[in-house]
């Protein structure tokens, strides 16, 4: 049976966001596929090497079920982000939800190969010491080389 | 059932059952055979799924007051 392979291009930095890429690459790389993710624009924020900073906001996101109705000007009272970052973690806590601390040293583990968007690097001026080491840099070119011979590519 | 190995995934969420099953496995030997308990009732789905694409074999699967056992058989 020939190796299976899955592509994933990471956009989005935000806690909920953060997890589909890392969810889906410890498993397909669990499933013995060959995995690569590709880090662009928000999605690097989840190279790096604390990954504190990762939040979620119940902020223009009508959808998040909240304990009690907020009305959108309680929203944007300063610490809700934190708060509701906070009560989001401790919730996944309860429910055995990896960390994506967790699940990023699992897909490393199982050789998913990350690649970071050097052009977005260089855009937010970020510096590779920020990132957690085993990274490659490359561009377009270098993602589309590998999706183009992929039996699943995802863009999130 | 005999086994050889025991993973227990109890109060673990997904992909951790499954991703840790593969953990389990991969220092076992070929015919080897593994038992998983798991709490998470989306690992029922998820295991027979694995056990497919991985070769593995699902020996049987079994539920005990609310928690999942698989028995796998290494390939």
């Amino acid at each position: 049976m020939a190796t299976k392979k899955m592509a994933i291009i990471a956009t989005k930095g935000t806690l909920d966001m953060a997890y589909p890429p890392l969810i889906l690459a410890s498993t397909a790389a669990a499933l013995g596929w060959e995995v690569q993710v590709f880090f662009t624009f928000y999605g690097l924020q989840l190279l790096r090497k604390n990954l504190d900073g990762i939040k979620i906001s119940p902020l223009a996101n009508p959808a998040m079920p909240m304990p009690v109705p907020m009305p959108v000007f309680v929203q944007i009272l300063p610490g809700m982000e934190s708060m509701a970052t906070m009560m989001m973690k401790d919730k996944m806590k309860k429910k055995g939800v990896a960390s994506l601390e967790e699940l990023r040293s699992l897909c490393l583990e199982a050789e998913v190969k990350f690649i970071a968007c050097q052009m977005t690097v260089d855009l937010f001026e970020f510096e590779k010491s920020e990132f957690i080491d085993g990274l490659e840099y490359g561009g377009a070119a270098t993602f589309m080389k590998f999706a183009g011979e992929t039996d699943v590519c995802l863009f999130i | 059932m005999n086994f050889d190995k025991e993973f227990d995934a109890s109060g673990l969420a997904c992909p951790l059952p499954i991703v840790k099953t593969k953990k389990a496995l991969n220092d076992m030997s070929s015919g080897q055979v593994l038992r998983v308990v798991a709490t998470d009732p989306g690992s029922c789905a998820d295991m027979a799924a694995f056990a497919e694409q991985t070769g593995h074999q699902l020996l049987e699967q079994s539920t005990q007051d609310k928690k999942f056992i698989f028995f796998l058989k290494k390939a």
